[in-house]
């Protein structure tokens, strides 16, 4: 995976075979944001943000640090009640339903989430993977479904034969792929990835994003990302969010190439950021 | 070099001196109790001391097989009232409580942590021997059980503190409630560390004198069960060391040997653990 130029992006788009230019509106969608404002305290975070996360397709979600992507993200399942002062006005639907209206656990089981830095719990690969179905009550055979997910994440093969081999002895990026795992094992019908390859090398940052291509025929993927190229190489559809605005949500191969936005087209352009 | 660089470089080497004999001191003191135990009483421990009852005064031998029972009941029945307390104490102010109460209960912790012993011993005696109206094991291990409580509590909540945040988010995004959470994930990465500062909590119990002399009290015979009084090591010790008698010096030597090794196992033991094991790395 070549780093493309700026003004190479287009070329290198077509490259990576994302679906070119599909209609956002005639895809039925899996999450509905309607006019969401979010809060830390007195502090507003997002202002006013509608979008739509389509069924079986990757949405990124991108901009400059600070302008809340990652709260955006993290508002889909609920993450931000961690933190007390979090407050939301506005609507999130998952399959038409208000997910605030929805017991929490029972929301995360359906979106999932992969974070920033690779989190695997201190305990074997094997149990990290059966954690999830564990939980959740799961009572058939675990160790097919730890095979199917490490599989699914493109990690099966450098880990089965240790799987009972504590997770941090794994690399950072197979802690990652582990992670992901970890998050396919409950099926969810939402994954959710908050700038899963930031703290990876560029060839295990490869690996991920050849894996999220591929996983978009299992789940719906929205992923948060700083790397605009990124962004080009995987994604469908992609939101530009600056100072807590969506600015612009297009198809990907749009959004790089032809932005209506003058912001959108400053910030891809590397103007600021 | 001028006068003044030369006095720098001489206050410099003194005080690097000095750090380094009050170095040497802080060790030389365990060395030198250790050394002295030995030589009082390695001659003393033989397989009597721990398999023989003491014998009555004027009689040479016997042993303290009691006493070292009794500590033993006294530390087991000391950590099931005092770990429980502690442990489930430090997990509410970990996880569960504002700010504000766990401020007031941890100071109130260190508070009761500073509480000298003494004072535990005439509380214990006053609200468990008084009402039985007789001294016993059980009146002893709530002493000392009092006292594990702030360590374990302490330690409790500053190991699952430890715990990174991403960790505790990679669970609950699975979609664990936070008491899963806390069970299945928080609590085995920071087991460790817990069980370690129970063990030196135990280890630090395990030689107190003052809460048992009016609370275990003592006995020269097998303790006739937990409501009884009973002998144990350390007010063996104490006995024995104020009594006027040569060979009952010698066996107390003997006694302060084996309560060390004692104490020397527990920590050795809690720091084989804790260097053992799936390590969380500290992010």
């Amino acid at each position: 995976m070549q780093a493309p130029s700026k003004a190479g992006l287009s070329v290198n788009i077509a490259s990576t075979g994302v679906t070119k230019g599909e209609s956002h509106a005639a895809l039925p969608m899996r999450m509905t944001i309607s006019h969401l404002n979010f809060f830390y305290g007195t502090k507003q975070i997002l202002f006013d943000v509608s979008l739509g996360i389509a069924d079986k397709r990757v949405t990124a979600l991108i901009g400059p640090s600070g302008c809340g992507k990652s709260t955006l993200l993290r508002t889909l399942d609920r993450m931000h009640e961690t933190v007390t002062t979090a407050r939301l006005e506005g609507e999130i639907l998952l399959d038409g339903q208000n997910i605030m209206a929805q017991d929490v656990t029972q929301l995360r089981r359906r979106v999932g989430m992969v974070f920033q830095r690779p989190n695997p719990f201190p305990k074997s690969i094997f149990e990290n993977v059966a954690y999830g179905p564990r939980i959740n009550g799961f009572k058939g055979p675990i160790a097919e479904v730890v095979e199917k997910s490490l599989r699914n994440a493109a990690l099966w093969d450098e880990v089965k034969d240790h799987l009972h081999k504590s997770a941090y002895e794994l690399s950072g990026g197979q802690q990652q792929r582990l992670c992901i795992a970890r998050a396919l094992a409950v099926e969810p019908e939402v994954l959710l990835l908050d700038e899963p390859a930031s703290a990876l090398d560029p060839i295990s940052t490869a690996k991920i994003e050849e894996l999220l291509v591929e996983l978009k025929n299992l789940t719906t993927i929205a992923i948060v990302t700083h790397n605009m190229q990124q962004a080009a190489r995987i994604s469908d559809f992609t939101a530009f969010l600056l100072t807590g605005q969506l600015i612009e949500f297009s198809p990907t191969p749009h959004l790089f190439t032809t932005p209506t936005d003058p912001r959108t087209e400053a910030y891809i352009t590397g103007r600021f950021g | 070099m001028s006068a003044r660089l030369r006095w720098r470089k001489f206050v410099s080497n003194f005080m690097l001196g000095l750090t380094g004999v009050c170095a040497l001191v802080s060790v030389g003191v365990l060395f030198l109790i250790l050394g002295y135990l030995l030589y009082n009483g390695g001659t003393s421990v033989n397989w009597d001391f721990f398999t023989k009852l003491p014998k009555p005064v004027g009689e040479t031998g016997g042993g303290m097989a009691n006493a070292i029972m009794g500590s033993a009941k006294l530390l087991l029945a000391a950590s099931l009232i005092g770990v429980p307390i502690g442990f489930f104490g430090g997990i509410y102010l970990s996880e569960f409580s504002g700010s504000f109460t766990a401020s007031i209960v941890r100071y109130a912790a260190d508070l009761l942590n500073g509480v000298p012993s003494i004072v535990i011993g005439i509380f214990a005696y006053s609200v468990v021997v008084l009402p039985f109206k007789h001294f016993s094991t059980l009146a002893g291990a709530f002493a000392l059980g009092i006292m594990m409580i702030p360590i374990t509590l302490r330690s409790t909540e500053e190991f699952l503190k430890a715990v990174p945040r991403n960790l505790r988010e990679g669970s609950m995004a699975l979609g664990a409630s936070k008491w899963k959470t806390i069970t299945s994930v928080v609590v085995p990465a920071a087991y460790r560390g817990i069980l370690t500062s129970i063990l030196l909590a135990l280890a630090r119990v395990a030689g107190e004198t003052a809460p048992l002399l009016f609370t275990a009290f003592g006995n020269r015979y097998w303790s006739n069960g937990w409501t009884q009084p009973t002998s144990s090591l350390p007010v063996m010790i104490f006995n024995y060391a104020v009594s006027p008698y040569e060979d009952w010096h010698r066996q107390a030597w003997a006694a302060g040997l084996v309560l060390l090794g004692l104490i020397l196992i527990i920590n050795i033991v809690a720091r084989t653990i804790l260097s053992r094991g799936i390590a969380v790395p500290r992010s």
